[in-house]
């Protein structure tokens, strides 16, 4: 009985649970499942014995769903129902997705674009769902139980449509998102804890269709990121788009056909690979008149071809420095993640721009995934007693749109998360109502040089003389760097806050659907999914009252104030058994409430506990 | 954490000399049992609770490691608005040692060797950013009504100074 447990804390404090957990590397040209395994973090693989995924999902005809190598293999013969690198399009808008040559059919449509395939027309999230899932799958298949909760990774330089069109995929997948991680937070949480290095790091992550760069202090377990910068369309697949480019003007052909594009690409790769061990190499395409063109790539060529590309990491590079403070001197190691670093002409561009050599010895594909899975296993609370601590940054700054088009910033970038800033606005007219909220990222000052987030309205604002309002909007910035704006009318106290839905992001109406049409949930009743969704938040509620009750009721409640709490407790209890979807978010709700005064001892209490031992006398 | 200053919050004493070390230890202690990493599976309210105090901590943090901010958040703590730049008169001389500043960075732009005038510029304006500090601080410590004054003065100045790097930092990166 639970609840006799809860009267009577310290003799029954069962044993935790080992929870399963997992990190997911959500790559644009691979993906990664690891988890912890008796203490160590390894790398899960499919039945074949792979552990990288090829981020590729191929629509057939028949609705069936084809995800990684096979959906690979099959790209060259049908292009257009077979999508890889999709990550390049998520949080993006239909101008966004037509710059570079894809061979994709997009739509135009109220929210995201989406792509035509077969199948029907599908959304970059949907897409990325079916890999996520495909992800969760061989997890939870290889390790025979269900998954707690994941940590996905997204490149630090996501904005926040990005991030928000990542953790959607999430929800579509069905999957528990305990954080959204930084790869290269996640790359020096893997490599830090293997080496047990302190003092200041690079992380250098070139991947498929992305480029990080963070510096990072590591001190006693703190991962403490100083800076991060980078481009969120940069990566490998530009070495091959360029070498692709140069193979169709040398052949004399124009790439208009999805089917030529994409054996180009896929040679550009092959060689792009065969460089980094020989000087050059031939290349056979074949064209789209039914004949083969043959060339060949020298290292030189090649090099001239990739060097623009490295160069164009190197500046962020050096604004990350500028922006952490630290000096090439001070950074003690330069870390290489991601599979385009191991092209030696990038480790050979790097090593000269820090002045040391990079580090190259850990596997680049495999870290981040790694780092992911040890911070999901913290978070689930498979660790209660780690000292792991992670601080990370906003890579973009947040601004809100002022007159002339002009953007005000209200947080800068590199401003460690979570964060909340707030600033006042106020009318320019005489008896203004109503005041609309534009919601910006980006670094330029104006308006149309940045990313457009979110635009919403604050309404009801009492008639005043221009200048009389005083509106407060505040930025609140979460541990996933996801961002919430609030607006409120101080006089009045009016108020409107959006969740920030990013304009290229989807609804959440857009979500339900899709989870219903779902194949997977299609033998699902909606009503009973619901049901089963509030019974599992249920449960969470009720561990967490059961467990904070367990540490803190003796120290902190007295015996009425207990008795509210267990209680509302017993009522959640009861609910839980009752089957009714509405029934048990009303006991959550009343349980909620009941424990408000608790959670905010608690609070202080872990406050205090934290500055114990510092006293205002070590000083005098 | 209501009520409390952003000295109270680490247990420092408010003051102008801060050692950064051990600022940086009480924030990272304190951010490990705030942290909303340590609430993945509390309930909504604690989430919520965790994440506006941990904000709250980073916020105290950033305002007392960087000694303009610090000298701002002092002065707003004796009543000082430094941000409204309004009502502040300027010292003249400082006004004609902004103009000068300014035009030696445009000058660099015109030099030989356009890259490293800028480098000489920063340098300066480096030495000019410590100098203030230091000043600043015998001010801070003397805690009278003249001196805070003073003190505020002296902030403008920095930052004004700040801004000149930031831009030299600008252009340094626009000549790469």
């Amino acid at each position: 009985m639970a609840l006799l447990q809860i009267s009577e804390p310290g003799e029954s404090t069962a044993p935790h649970q080992h929870r399963l957990a997992a990190g997911i590397d959500l790559g644009t040209t691979n993906s990664l499942v690891a988890t912890v395994k008796s203490g160590e973090a390894v790398t899960l693989e499919d039945e074949n014995g792979c552990y990288m995924l090829p981020s590729v999902v191929r629509y057939q005809d028949d609705k069936n769903v084809v995800v990684g190598s096979e959906a690979y293999q099959a790209a060259a013969t049908d292009p257009h129902n077979t999508i890889s690198s999709v990550k390049r399009f998520m949080g993006r808008g239909i101008l966004d997705v037509q710059r570079d040559p894809h061979g994709y059919e997009f739509i135009e449509t109220d929210s995201v674009p989406r792509i035509r395939t077969v199948a029907g027309d599908v959304s970059a999230v949907e897409v990325s769902a079916e890999i996520l899932a495909n992800l969760k799958r061989r997890a939870e298949q290889g390790l025979a139980d269900e998954l707690g909760g994941v940590v996905i990774t997204v490149p630090a330089y996501f904005d926040d449509a990005q991030r928000q069109a990542t953790k959607d995929a999430a929800r579509l997948a069905g999957l528990n998102v305990l954080r959204l991680l930084n790869e290269p937070t996640a790359a020096a949480v893997a490599y830090g804890l293997d080496t047990g290095s302190e003092g200041v790091h690079a992380i250098y992550d070139l991947g498929g269709g992305t480029f990080d760069i963070s510096i990072l202090r590591l001190n006693r377990g703190v991962f403490e990121v100083l800076a991060t910068a980078g481009d969120s369309a940069l990566g490998g697949d530009d070495m091959d788009r360029a070498i692709a480019i140069w193979m169709a003007e040398e052949a004399g052909v124009e790439i208009d056909d999805a089917y030529l594009l994409r054996r180009l690409m896929n040679e550009a790769r092959r060689a792009k690979e065969a460089l980094s061990g020989s000087d050059s190499t031939i290349l056979n395409i074949e064209l789209v008149d039914g004949s083969t063109w043959q060339g060949s790539l020298s290292i030189e060529k090649f090099h001239q071809l990739i060097d623009p590309l490295i160069k164009k990491s190197l500046i962020p590079c050096r604004r990350a420095m500028r922006d952490a403070g630290v000096s090439t001197e001070e950074i003690q190691e330069v870390v290489m993640v991601g599979g385009s670093t191991r092209v030696p002409r990038v480790r050979e561009k790097v090593g000269e721009f820090f002045s040391k050599p990079p580090l190259v010895d850990i596997d680049p594909d495999k870290v981040v995934a790694i780092g992911a899975a040890i911070q999901a296993d913290v978070l689930v609370g498979n660790k209660p007693d780690d000292e792991m601590l992670l601080l990370d940054v906003t890579p973009l700054s947040l601004g809100i749109e002022t007159m002339g088009g002009l953007v005000e910033k209200v947080i800068p970038r590199n401003t460690t998360i979570p964060v909340a800033r707030a600033q006042e606005f106020t009318t320019f007219k005489d008896g203004q109502t109503a005041m609309a909220v534009h919601v910006l990222q980006g670094e330029r000052e104006l308006v149309d040089d940045c990313r457009s987030l979110a635009r919403f309205e604050l309404r009801d604002i009492p008639p005043m003389v221009a200048g009389a309002a005083r509106i407060l909007v505040t930025f609140q910035v979460d541990a996933d760097g996801l961002l919430e704006v609030t607006a409120t009318e101080q006089t009045s106290g009016v108020e409107a806050s959006v969740q920030v839905k990013p304009s290229y992001g989807l609804e959440d109406n857009e979500i339900e659907r899709m989870l219903r049409d779902n194949v997977e949930h299609a033998k699902d009743d909606v009503e009973a999914r619901k049901l089963r969704e509030q019974q599992v938040e249920a449960d969470r509620v009720f561990e967490a009252i059961n467990a904070a009750l367990v540490e803190d009721a003796d120290a902190l409640l007295n015996d009425e104030e207990r008795e509210i709490i267990v209680s509302s407790l017993q009522a959640l209890k009861n609910a839980r058994e009752n089957e009714s979807a509405a029934k048990i978010k009303l006991a959550i709700e009343l349980a909620d409430k009941a424990t408000a005064e608790f959670a905010a001892k608690r609070m202080d209490a872990s406050i205090n506990k934290a500055l114990s031992g510092h006293t205002l006398d070590e000083f005098k | 954490m209501m009520g409390r200053n952003h000295f109270e919050l680490f247990s420092l004493p408010v003051s102008f000399d801060v050692d950064i070390d051990s600022l940086s230890a009480r924030y990272q202690d304190l951010q490990r049992s705030i942290h909303p990493d340590n609430f993945t599976s509390a309930t909504d309210r604690e989430k919520r609770l965790s994440m506006q105090q941990a904000s709250i901590a980073n916020e105290a943090y950033q305002s007392l490691k960087d000694p303009l901010k610090r000298a701002q958040y002092l002065l707003s703590l004796n009543g000082i608005d430094v941000k409204s730049e309004s009502n502040t008169v300027m010292d003249t001389a400082f006004l004609m040692q902004q103009m000068e500043l300014r035009e030696a960075l445009d000058d660099t732009m015109d030099a030989t060797d356009p890259l490293a005038a800028v480098g000489i510029f920063s340098a300066d304006v480096e030495t000019r950013i410590k100098d203030l500090i230091s000043q600043l601080q015998g001010h801070f410590n003397d805690n009278t009504k003249e001196s805070l004054l003073q003190a505020e003065s002296l902030s403008l100045q920095l930052q004004f100074l700040y801004r000149l790097r930031e831009e030299a930092e600008d252009r340094e990166e626009a000549l790469l």
